[in-house]
This record gives structure tokens, C-alpha cells and sequence, in this order.
């Protein structure tokens, strides 16, 4: 990953370098060390983005009538009855609450930004190019950065402590931490320890029963970025490999613009599915956190 | 030069090692999944379109290692970062 915090990335004309410099993200530094990078094209493409998306939904929302409906106002509804079906398939509680709009905001965010993959990538470098000179990077896909696919999971994790704190009590939560998915075994006391013959619940399973607590915490919010950016930042680097084929040689113009044809075609479907299994896991997480054992 | 050698030929074998065996898990499991699917569609048409949305999902979710893995070994195609120890 050091390479993609680099600035400027040494523009020599060789496979790696076209690759590194579409792979470049558009950083600034704002404080001391490496941490207080902002990656710019990531933060202006996603927050635009978001904007664009949720501000079209709200004016058909605002014009929305019982009548007959115009065309945007019918996609909207399909969009949002099929979200709805989805969650209500999942969670079983006030869905309208919180967790069905959760659900409709984070698959049309996360499906704009996943769109952002069909802009052919050299146009978006010629653009850049052409406004801010031959240095210049920009990154179009902000869920190809890691950081945002982290902070999009990180948002759902702390929503799911938040439920589950919220639907449990801290100490139910807490319980749950150490009792749960092993349960506790009951013993069997003689007589002489308690003064009563009796079960108690044994703490000989707290251990076994927090560490996969702790694992499934951690592996949660994990998987969920990775998954989103892998896609992402493969079905990139695959457009990057076809651009650069067809830019070694007169002849490999025609075949890799038909790979590329057939990538993006393929692509268009993996754009859908991954902004609709983000959604989805974000939805079970939410569901899982209101469930108690 | 010989470590930078040494690097780089372990890296390529390790690439291919990442994305051919992930492909051969993802390939499994999807081919195991959508077998069973149209089984289960054969057996009880009215059942697809509820099925289908799962296979879907569980088609994105059995591919999603195979393709981090892609992505990672992308990465260390094109900006191995275990060869910055060599470029000082």
C-alpha cells in the first residue's frame, strides 16, 4: 500500500507505472505522518455522489402523489418496495424505524459509487490531466479505496453495538458476551458446598464463549470492507490490464476493446449484486444485533 | 540484484498460487451451489423466484474471497510492496 499513499508517482512509461499512476490516489497530506492523509478524489466523488443520489430521491419523494404516478416516481417505489421485501424478509420488528431506510441509503450510496466504474478509465485521467496537468491522479471509484469500505463497515459495527446495547441493556449485552453462543453449563453441587443441593451456572465456558465472541466482532466488519473493495479494486485493475493491452501494439486494439466490452458487461452485474450484498449484510448484522439467545 | 531476483519469482509463484487455487475453491462451491439450485427448481418450480435472490447473494458471497484474493494478488503484481525492502 505505500505506493498508493504517494503523491506523485514517478510517470515512467512501462506497464507498472500506467498502472501505478491510475492506481494513485489524489492524497493530501493535512498533519503529521501518514495518518492525516486525505485521500481528495475519494472524499469530493463520494460525498458528490451521495448528495446527487439522496437529493434525487428526495425531489420524486417530495412530488410523490396517490395518483398516477410519473415514471420517476415508479422507479423510486420499485426501488424502494424491493428494499423494503428484502428487510422485511430479515427483520422481524419495526423495520420502518430505522433499519429498512438504513438499508435503502447504503445500497443506492454504495451503487452510485460502484458505478463509478464504467467511466473508462483513461477518460477520467484524461480529464484530470487536461485540468490539472500531467501529474495530477484521480481515483473515479471511491469503494476501490480501502478507507471507504472501512469507514462504511466501521459505521455499520458501531451501529450493531449500538442495538445491541440499546435492545439488551449494557449488562444483557454484556451476558450475552460470555454466555453466549456455548451457553453455560449447569453442575451439580453436593450439598456440602452450598448448603443446598442445586445447578449452578458454570463459568467454565465464559472463555470459550468470549473468544468467539471477539472473533466473530472482528471478523464481522472485516469481511464486509474487504469484500466490497476486492471486487472493486480487482474489476479495476482488470480494466487497467485491457487498457494496457490495447496500448502495447496496433494489433491488440480490437481484441482487448472486446474483452473490455464483455468485462464491463459482466461488471455491471457484479456493480448490482455487491452494493446489494453490502446491503444485505448490513442488514443482517442489524437484524443479528436486535436478536437475543 | 539476486534478492530482487529471488522476490520477484516468489511473488510471480505465489500469484499464481493465490488466484489458481481461489478460482478452483470458488468454482466448487459455486458450481455445488447452482447445481442444487436447479434441482431445487426442477423439483418445485413455483419455488424459483424465491430462490433466486438467495442465489444471488450466496453467488457474491462465495465469490468474495476468491476475488479479494485477485485483488491482493493484483496488488502484488503491480506495487509488491515486499519489494520496497530491496529499492532503498
Amino acid at each position: 500500500m505505500a505506493t498508493e499513499h504517494a503523491g506523485n508517482v514517478q510517470q515512467a512509461l512501462t506497464p507498472s507505472g500506467y498502472i501505478e499512476h491510475h492506481l494513485a490516489f489524489n492524497a493530501q497530506s493535512l498533519g503529521e505522518g501518514a495518518f492525516w492523509t486525505l485521500h481528495v478524489d475519494t472524499f469530493v466523488m463520494s460525498v458528490a455522489l451521495g448528495l446527487i443520489v439522496m437529493g434525487l430521491v428526495w425531489l420524486v419523494a417530495r412530488k410523490a402523489t396517490s395518483g398516477v404516478p410519473t415514471k420517476g416516481q415508479a422507479f423510486v417505489e420499485l426501488v424502494f418496495g424491493f428494499i423494503d421485501d428484502q428487510v422485511k424478509n430479515i427483520f422481524h420488528g419495526n423495520r420502518h424505524a430505522f433499519i429498512a431506510p438504513t438499508a435503502l441509503t447504503v445500497f443506492l450510496w454504495v451503487l452510485v459509487l460502484n458505478s463509478m466504474d464504467f467511466l473508462p478509465v483513461d477518460w477520467v485521467a484524461g480529464i484530470v490531466a487536461f485540468f490539472g496537468g500531467h501529474h495530477a491522479t484521480w481515483r473515479a471509484v471511491p469503494t476501490s479505496d480501502i478507507n471507504t469500505t472501512f469507514a462504511l463497515a466501521l459505521a455499520v459495527w458501531l451501529l450493531m453495538l449500538f442495538f445491541s446495547i440499546k435492545v439488551k441493556g449494557l449488562f444483557g449485552w454484556i451476558h450475552e458476551l460470555f454466555a453466549a453462543p456455548f451457553g453455560t453449563p449447569k453442575l451439580f453441587v453436593p450439598k456440602s458446598v452450598m448448603g443446598f443441593i442445586g445447578l449452578i451456572a458454570s463459568p467454565l465456558l465464559f472463555l470459550a464463549n468470549f473468544a468467539f465472541n471477539l472473533i466473530e466482532y472482528i471478523s464481522k466488519p472485516l469481511s464486509h470492507a474487504l469484500r466490497l473493495f476486492g471486487n472493486m479494486y480487482a474489476g479495476e485493475v482488470i480494466f487497467l490490464l485491457l487498457g494496457m493491452w490495447a496500448a502495447s501494439g496496433v494489433a491488440w486494439i480490437l481484441p482487448s476493446a472486446i474483452l473490455g466490452a464483455g468485462w464491463s458487461i459482466f461488471h455491471i452485474l457484479i456493480v448490482a449484486l455487491q452494493a446489494f450484498i453490502f446491503m444485505m449484510l448490513t442488514v443482517v448484522y442489524l437484524a443479528m444485533a436486535h436478536e437475543s439467545h | 540484484m539476486e534478492a530482487l531476483a529471488l522476490i520477484q519469482a516468489y511473488t510471480g509463484i505465489g500469484i499464481g498460487l493465490i488466484i489458481g487455487l481461489g478460482a478452483a475453491g470458488a468454482c466448487i462451491g459455486i458450481g455445488i451451489m447452482c447445481a442444487s439450485f436447479l434441482e431445487g427448481a426442477a423439483r418445485q418450480p413455483e419455488m424459483i423466484p424465491a430462490l433466486q435472490g438467495k442465489v444471488f447473494l450466496l453467488l457474491g458471497l462465495i465469490d468474495a474471497s476468491f476475488i479479494i484474493g485477485v485483488g491482493l494478488a493484483m496488488m502484488f503484481a503491480f506495487a509488491n510492496p515486499l519489494l520496497s525492502v530491496v529499492a532503498q
